[in-house]
């Protein structure tokens, strides 16, 4: 269906490829303004939509369209801030923009070069006003190679992608490399694979180039389904492209001819996102068949995910592909062998994939100077949960912990002490204050018992407690075991009481040692990934954090003040003026109302801990013991 | 709104025809249905079924171990709470309780009245708006207990 209006101005060799490029990059003045609005999923649900319409209705109004463009582009990545606008090309940056302050926008900044004080970032260490978008902190130290054009292009027009040097990779590839030299060039770059495991991808890729078979698939993992991480989907809904520009060349290297992008459906802005790319990409030929007159066939088609965590295992998302249940199986043949349909396949997530063209266009040699001896090249972290800038960052590997959090991120909100930062997803552990030094490589989080996952990165201050987050991951992990497998499926299941039990007031000296053993048969025994990886959040936990562990069980106490049946919310009398707010809050009438000016009194009885007075408590005359 | 069995006949086959009955798109096709009904009658998937030649089983297999589909009708508004870690360790779970408090379901539940449905879900990559709640697909962020009332009291 998609294919009828292919023809129009479809580019059948690389110079015209140059050609098209020339003149789009000619129409476009580079001095001209350019107002670029962030519209990812985070500024979406800060109104980014309407912002931008407000820009273009203004400018419009103004008849100013000669003199400046509208531009909504993919993810930026200082969600914290949004919406964000930058006005190109002097990059002002402007953060928390709402729609009423679109006509001054254009009448001060646009029109007159004035800068708008209020809307500009205040660096909160040195309360100094940013102006341009790269010297704020959190831009300052990062290096957005793979990230970094989202900026620049509306995820929607190829031509954007095309000024930007978009799909000069594929030429090269397709006309000036033979599919081993490609393949060669990946390997000596030394890129290992985002999706979790780091394995190297262009080992993954001869492997699969060498299966026997004539038919072979190509397949991107965006079924990101690590909670509290969301590069991948800022990713390819930003620069849809680059993601497919990698997948044409990978294909072109292993011999395969059908490509399939399986995506979360949870993600529908990135789902549309795609859509619109291949179908660009096919009219001007850049998919479909005879890829740039090259004779080289390639087409790809997206499928939705069904909310399944364990489908992002290749071999349960191949079965999901076929329209089965997303269980694993035992990968004693790998999916480079047999995977889709039991044909050789090639299984890459969205990162990778981004990263492919940058090392075809500039080597393996320029790509393996940047990062550590075992792990090449940047990574975009997702910099979440308690920390002041929240937002995906891209930097290069070796980067320590501390940088990551504390330079980039700004530090912990409310002058609160950090506690640990959980990377990996439910992969992977929590890393302690006396490791903030630690280089993020593949290797070095995973001698710390964590892993480098996707990318997650959760930071958590001293109101989050140990236990209870390992007790979140098991429980989450309980629910996403496809069943499959006794050791995963039943094991989960018991370690999730243990952990609810010590949670709950109820736990036993020798909990320890059981969640310890039990973590060796989920390792040793489980069919695949999630089983095998499950234990690292409570493992990690136990072995940085045990004292928690043992407050909960000995002491019948939660330190940080987060088990509900081991906490008691309390009146600060000396702090509470009796203003009555938290009777309102409280739904089940535990909180008396006793005058004004006289403290108001809880009856612990009636207090089911739900929080909401804690909540609404202003002036923090509610505590948690 | 009630849709007639020939309605419903109509639309499947619509939707199966858009994925040319492939079995390997079940999960896209029962996605569209859900869309369309907000959840997947029994009729409807013996129809996907004898459609893509596939046995009843694996339809409902595939229907019930995904998260995204439901065998009941669901409410005319969707809540998702989302559950994802960096929500969690916001105080997400102290929102979900509030929602349940204040419609009197518990989680995957529906309204006596079918006006809502109330679903978890685990990340949907808004983290910097944590604890973020969802309704018909609008973002509400940085919930908090106290908020709930009032934003539940914009639904009809």
């Amino acid at each position: 269906m998609l294919g009828k209006e292919q023809a129009l101005n479809r580019l059948s060799s690389p110079d015209e490829l140059e050609r098209v490029r020339k003149s789009i990059i000619k129409q476009r003045d580079p001095d001209k303004p350019c107002i670029t609005i962030c519209s990812g999923t985070g500024c979406h649900a800060y109104g980014c939509e309407r912002v931008a319409a407000a820009f273009k209705q203004e400018v419009k109004q103004q008849g100013l369209e000669a003199k400046v463009d509208v531009r909504t582009t993919g993810c930026h990545g200082f969600c914290e801030r949004g919406t964000l606008v930058v006005i190109k090309p002097r990059n002002i940056f402007y953060q928390r923009v709402k729609v009423d302050d679109v006509p001054e926008i254009i009448s001060e900044t646009v029109l007159k070069g004035n800068i708008i004080d209020r809307l500009l970032y205040t660096d909160p260490n040195t309360g100094k006003k940013i102006v341009y978008e790269p010297e704020v902190p959190f831009y300052k130290k990062q290096k957005r190679l793979v990230f970094g054009n989202n900026g620049y292009i509306d995820p929607t027009l190829i031509d954007d992608y095309l000024a930007v040097g978009g799909y000069a990779a594929l030429g090269k590839a397709l006309f000036k490399m033979s599919p081993e030299e490609v393949i060669g060039e990946v390997k000596k770059s030394g890129l290992r694979g985002r999706g979790g495991g780091g394995f190297p991808t262009g080992i993954k890729w001869e492997a699969c180039r060498r299966a026997e078979g004539d038919t072979k698939y190509i397949i991107c993992n965006a079924d990101e389904g690590d909670p509290g991480a969301y590069m991948d989907r800022s990713l390819i809904e930003g620069n849809p492209h680059s993601v497919l520009e990698g997948m044409i060349i990978g294909a072109y290297a292993v011999g395969g001819h059908q490509g399939y992008i399986y995506i979360r459906n949870e993600y529908p802005l990135a789902v549309r996102n795609v859509q619109i790319a291949i179908k660009q990409a096919e009219e001007y030929g850049l998919l479909g068949n005879n890829i740039l007159g090259s004779g080289f066939d390639f087409s790809v088609r997206i499928n939705r995910g069904g909310g399944a965590f364990v489908c992002g295992e290749s071999s349960a998302l191949m079965a999901s592909l076929e329209g089965k249940v997303g269980e694993p199986r035992a990968k004693y043949i790998h999916t480079v062998e047999r995977g889709l349909w039991d044909k050789p396949t090639n299984l890459n997530n969205v990162e990778t994939w981004a990263n492919i063209p940058l090392i075809v266009n500039q080597g393996a040699d320029w790509f393996a100077e940047i990062g550590t001896p075992g792990s090449k090249g940047t990574k975009i972290f997702s910099l979440v949960g308690k920390v002041n800038n929240t937002g995906l960052v891209e930097v290069p590997m070796g980067m320590t912990l501390r940088e990551v959090i504390f330079d980039l991120g700004g530090g912990i909100p409310k002058g609160k002490k950090f506690k640990g930062v959980q990377t990996g997803g439910p992969s992977g552990g929590v890393i302690p204050e006396s490791l903030l030094d630690l280089p993020v490589d593949f290797d070095e989080l995973t001698k710390a018992g964590s892993m480098m996952g996707s990318g997650g990165m959760i930071v958590m201050d001293e109101d989050n407690c140990m236990v209870d987050i390992a007790k979140y991951f098991i429980n989450f992990l309980e629910g996403e075991s496809c069943g499959k497998c006794v050791p995963c499926r039943e094991g989960l299941k018991r370690m999730r009481e243990i952990l609810t039990d010590i949670t709950e007031g109820r736990g036993k000296e020798g909990d320890i040692e059981l969640l310890e053993r039990l973590s060796t048969v989920l390792i040793d025994g489980s069919l695949c990934a999630l089983g095998a990886t499950a234990p690292n959040p409570v493992l990690t936990t136990i072995r940085y954090f045990r004292d928690e562990y043992e407050a909960h069980i000995k002491d019948r106490k939660c330190p940080a003040g987060v088990c509900k049946e081991l906490i008691t919310y309390q009146i600060i009398e000396e702090k509470c003026p009796g203003c009555g707010l938290c009777v309102k809050a409280c739904p089940t009438e535990a909180i008396t109302f006793m005058g004004k000016k006289k403290p108001v009194i809880l009856d612990q009885e009636k207090c089911i801990k739900c929080g909401a007075c804690y909540d609404v408590c202003k002036l923090g005359a509610i505590k948690v013991e | 709104m009630r849709i007639t069995a020939k309605q419903l006949k109509q639309k499947t086959k619509s939707i199966l025809d858009n994925y040319q009955r492939d079995q390997g798109m079940l999960v896209s096709i029962l996605q569209d249905i859900q869309a369309e009904y907000n959840y997947l009658p029994k009729k409807v998937l013996v129809e996907v079924s004898q459609a893509l030649g596939a046995p009843l089983s694996q339809v409902y297999s595939v229907a019930t171990f995904f998260k995204a589909f439901s065998l009941e009708p669901r409410g005319r508004h969707l809540i998702n709470v989302c559950l994802g870690t960096a929500c969690h360790v916001r105080g997400a779970v102290r929102v979900l309780e509030a929602v349940e408090r204040e419609l009197d379901i518990k989680s995957s539940g529906t309204t006596t009245d079918l006006k809502f449905t109330l679903e978890t879900v685990n990340c949907v990559g808004a983290c910097a708006l944590g604890p973020i709640v969802i309704i018909d697909g609008e973002y509400h962020g940085q919930m908090k207990t106290d908020k709930v009332k009032a934003l539940l009291k914009n639904y009809t």
